[in-house]
Formats: structure tokens, sequence, C-alpha cells
């Protein structure tokens, strides 16, 4: 069971949806068929306030039910939070993390105090303003993760996310368009 | 056929009310539990459901309201948590004097202080003598299970109690995972319809409800309750049966996991049990012979079927996610003990409190607890007998 479980940490600030995000991540891998878990971690909730979300992904039921203190993959969705929050915390080596970030790699990992796995960034906030013409970092963050992770099949999750979103969207069919491109830009645009 | 979904605790408690449409909700809401009666207003606005849908302005008026329709004669439900359930407490002890079968989701939540919105059990815990029945489940599945179970359970003539469907607030109620949803109309033929032999509004036989008991009846009445309690028992089981026919899902008193040949276990609720399987599965690769078994109905104990199944065991160690503030043990500790006081051959045992507050249950911790297990069944010393668990040294 644990060989083949992937398991995500989100960090993100109340209000930006990361818990939000790990629920879409939580229904992608639902849909391809996988078991999955997200849970957000609640303190005392304010809007701005640094929160985390966590995902398990795996191929059979999961009954733990702990936060997860060694996670494959840690996603970043304010990179504000990297001065403040210790982001890479038992991050395993052979894993990565992604940022949101107009930032390169490079210069991302100077701030991870010393994290030596794989450093990845996306810049959310462009890919979301040039497709939909607002900040919803968590399309192109969701997207990122899959791409890194491998925790779907990309075509298989371009798909069912399609099919998710003209269900969601029914009577905004003009919205399904610019999520998809944000998905697809994400995907090829992640660095590192 | 079961549809394969993904929902949170609090969506599988809303779904199930939607599938049973219940003739009453009276809701406050309160953290964490607040999704459900947020779920199910929307079912009302949608049509879904043709329940009346009372939004009142406390907890104490909420539980009032749902025991006004019950004595009515109608299907009453309603949801809450922590300080919310505590404020209910008066009329907690009116449902189950009056023997009304309301069902109660609980999102379980520590009680202040210092105030916490978390999850433990010190909710539930403090009304586990008002006269519910409690059953607890350990993800969104059993808790969804478990609701669909509970009205046929309270309703039943041989009981008539009120009961408490409880989830654990945040890890359950706010977590989604994979869930079996049934089809409607076998949930509805499963639950049935609410037909009581007699309620308030029952012109050819008017009851009264909630007389002054003097103490020449009195006594009698709350005897009669406890043998409620105690035929609640079997309809438990009875539904249980019936609902493993219908829908192919097992439910017991508790779970034995692993327990047939085992020396150390734990016993255990709720979520932290789903961590403490993992640890026993690992442990069971090594060769120890670990257990658990999980309580899920702790309202009416089921003590004799408990000591039974630990009597074998060389040591044990009761998981006690309240703290009673008895200086001896929390709550589960108390009851188990008093299941196998009166064994020939008894396990040694030791109570732990853990997980106060939402203070996280790893599975590491579980195994740093079969270890001192190992220990004591090895014939060391049990130590303290009454010790916490997780808490910061200073």
């Amino acid at each position: 069971m644990e060989n083949d479980m992937i398991e995500i940490r989100w960090h993100g600030r109340g209000g930006q949806g990361a818990k939000t995000a790990s629920q879409l991540l939580a229904d992608a891998a639902f849909m391809s068929g996988k078991y999955v878990q997200s849970f957000p971690e609640y303190g005392p909730e304010r809007s701005g306030a640094p929160i985390t979300a966590y995902n398990r992904i795996s191929t059979e039921r999961c009954s733990v039910h702990s936060n997860i203190y060694e996670p494959d993959f840690v996603a970043v969705v304010d990179e504000t939070l990297l001065e403040s929050v210790h982001v890479t915390a038992g991050l395993k080596k052979e894993g990565a993390i992604i940022v949101n970030t107009a930032k390169s790699p490079e210069e991302i990992r100077p701030l991870l105090q010393g994290y030596e796995g794989r450093v990845c960034t996306i810049d959310a906030r462009h890919i979301s303003i040039s497709n939909l013409g607002a900040y919803f970092p968590n399309t192109p963050m969701l997207a990122a993760v899959v791409a890194v992770s491998g925790c779907v099949d990309k075509e298989q999750f371009l798909s069912d996310m399609e099919g998710s979103y003209r269900h969601k969207f029914a009577k905004k069919p003009q919205v399904v368009e610019g999520n998809l491109k944000c998905l697809r830009q994400a995907m090829d645009e992640v660095k590192g | 056929m079961s549809i394969r979904d993904r929902l949170s605790g609090n969506e599988a408690i809303a779904t199930a009310m939607r599938q049973i449409n219940p003739d009453v909700f009276a809701m406050f809401p309160i953290t964490p539990s607040t999704e459900i009666p947020q779920y199910f207003a929307q079912y009302v606005a949608d049509g879904k459901v043709d329940t009346e849908f009372i939004c009142v302005e406390s907890e104490h008026s909420s539980l009032s309201a749902c025991l006004g329709a019950e004595a009515a004669g109608a299907r009453a439900v309603t949801a809450t948590s922590s300080a919310g359930l505590s404020y209910m407490n008066e009329v907690l002890y009116v449902a189950g004097s009056s023997r009304l079968p309301v069902v109660l989701a609980v999102a379980c939540r520590a009680l202040t202080g210092p105030i916490n919105i978390n999850h433990d059990y010190s909710d539930s815990m403090a009304e586990r003598d008002s006269g519910f029945i409690q059953i607890y489940g350990e993800n969104n599945q059993e808790v969804y299970d478990n609701y669909l179970m509970a009205h046929r359970i309270a309703e039943h003539p041989d009981v008539r109690l009120p009961l408490m469907v409880c989830e654990d607030g945040f890890i359950t109620s706010h977590a989604i995972e994979n869930i079996e949803i049934e089809e409607d109309d076998k949930v509805k033929a499963f639950v049935g319809e609410y037909k009581p032999e007699n309620y308030l509004l029952k012109s050819e036989n008017p009851l009264a409800v909630g007389p002054y008991g003097v103490s020449g009846y009195y006594m009698e009445a709350r005897v009669a309750q406890a043998q409620a309690m105690k035929n609640a028992k079997k309809v438990i089981l009875d539904v249980a049966a019936d609902f493993e026919k219908t829908f192919g899902r097992k439910y017991g008193f508790f779970e034995e996991y692993r327990m047939e040949d085992a020396e150390i276990a734990m016993v255990i609720m709720g979520s932290s049990a789903g961590t403490a399987k993992a640890a026993v599965d690992q442990l069971r690769k090594n060769g120890v012979k670990a257990g658990l078994v999980k309580i899920r109905v702790f309202r009416p104990f089921p003590g004799e079927e408990l000591a039974k199944a630990i009597a074998h065991c060389k040591a044990v160690a009761v998981m006690d996610k309240s703290e009673g503030f008895s200086a001896c043990g929390g709550p589960l500790f108390a009851e188990t003990s008093g299941a196998i006081i009166n064994l020939e051959q008894r396990p040694k045992m030791i109570d732990i409190v853990f997980g106060l507050g939402g203070r996280d249950f790893t599975v590491a911790a579980a195994l740093s607890v079969y270890d001192r297990l190992e220990k004591i069944a090895a014939g060391g010393e049990i130590g303290e007998v009454y010790t916490h668990m997780g808490q910061r040294e200073r």
C-alpha cells in the first residue's frame, strides 16, 4: 500500500484556495480510478494566514488519517510563504517542490533551506491572468503538480478536467476554454 | 448498484439525510458540523427534499424544535459540534427520557478551553449518560452507513431512543475520500417510513409528552429507559445484518482487527483506529502479534462482547481521545475496565489519553504504544496505568 502511494502537501494562505487545489487534485485522481484523500489542516482561520492542505493518492484505500510529515511533493501557492514557513520540512529528496513564482528554479533554490531534490516553478499568476483575466492560481498549480508528480496520466487528466468543467460551467461555457488553456499552458511551462 | 463517489464526511451525512428526506431539520450552525445544514439547505432550495427546514437561534432551540416535531409524530434531525452539543445538554436528556428518536449528527470537536475547533471526543463523551445511543465511524463511508442505519435503530418499538451519529471533526468531516453511495430508492426502502404507534397529534389516542414524574413513578420511567438501551443492542445487530444483506458492508458493536491470536491490542475509536491499523500491519509483518478493537457503538456499551474480544490478550492499551478529569483514566478506560472486571483471566491494561484538541495521532505514535504493550506483555512492569501521550514536555 505504501509503495505506490503519493503524498502531497500544499502550502497557501487562507483565502487563496490551497484547500480547493487539493480537492481538485483529489477529484482528478478519483476520476482516473485512484483512491484519494484531501484534507485541510485548520488553525485559527483567517484570511491571509498560512494554511496547509494534504493529498494522499493510492491504488488501495488508505486507512491512515494523520497529517503528512514526509511528503513526496510540496506545492507552494504563495511564494511569500518561503520566508516564514519551512515548506520543505520532511520533503523527500526523490520528490520535488513546485512553487508559484515568476522566478526560475535556480533563483528559488537558495530560499529552500538546503533542499537537495528537484525544484520546479510555475508562473501561475501570468498563466491565470492571460487566460482567465483574473488571478486564480489553483488551476495552473493543479496542472503543474500533475505534470511534475505524474500522479495522474496527463492526457486522461486533461480529458477528465474538460468533462468536469463542462459540467461545472454548463451555464458559462466561455469559462471552460480559458481553464483548459490554463491547464495545458501550465503543463508545458512548468520549469525544473 | 452502489455509486462510486468522493465526499467529505459532512457531505456524506448530508447526502444520507437527503436520501432519507426527514420531515423536519432544525438547524443552528457550529464548526465543524456547519456544512451539514449548509449542504442540506441547498437540497431544500433545489427541491430535492420536502423537509421543513427551520433556522433557529441556538442549539438548545434546534434540539427542542426536533423534540416538538418528534412528539407530533414526525421524523426530525439536526447536527452540531462541541459547545453546541453542550448547549443541547438539558434537551438531550429530555429526548432520551421522552423516548423521542431524533437523530443527531455530531462532528466531534474539543470543548473549551482553551477554545479550540479541532477534533477530540470531549463533546460526545460529556453526553454519554444523556440517554442517546452513540455510534462512531472511522471514515466517511462508515459515517454514511451508520447514518443509514440510525433511524431504524432509534425508531424501533423496542428502543425508541434518540441517537447520535458521531464523526471525527475535520479529520472525517472535512476530508474528501472515496465512498460508495447507495441509490436513493434503495436507501428509502431500507430506512422506511416512520410510523410511531402513539404521538401527540394522534386524535384517537392523545398522548402526553414530558409530564412531571413524581417519586412514585420517576424510577419506573428510568428503568424502562435503561431497558430500552439494553434492547437497542439486539436491534443494532439486527439492523446491521439487514444492512449487510442489502448493501454488502458488515458492521457490529465493534471491529476486531487482526485480533484472533493477538497478544497485545488497543481499544480505540474513530479515525485514529485507521491510523493504528497501519501500525498493526507493520508489526504483523515483523511477527508481532498485535491487534486492535475499534469501538463503533459506545452507547449501549458492548461490555460483555468486548471482554470476550480482548480476554485472550496479555496487554491492552485503551486509547481515550477525551480527558474526563477523573484522575484515574478516561471514559473509554472506565467502560473497558468495568467490562473485564469479572473475567477469570484478564489482560493487563493501561489507559492513554491522546489527540486532544486535534493533536495529530501518527502511525509512529501507535507503534510506540504497541512497543510499551510488548514490554508489559513480556512480564515487565505496567508502570503508570493512566498517562497522556503526544503533549509537549514543557
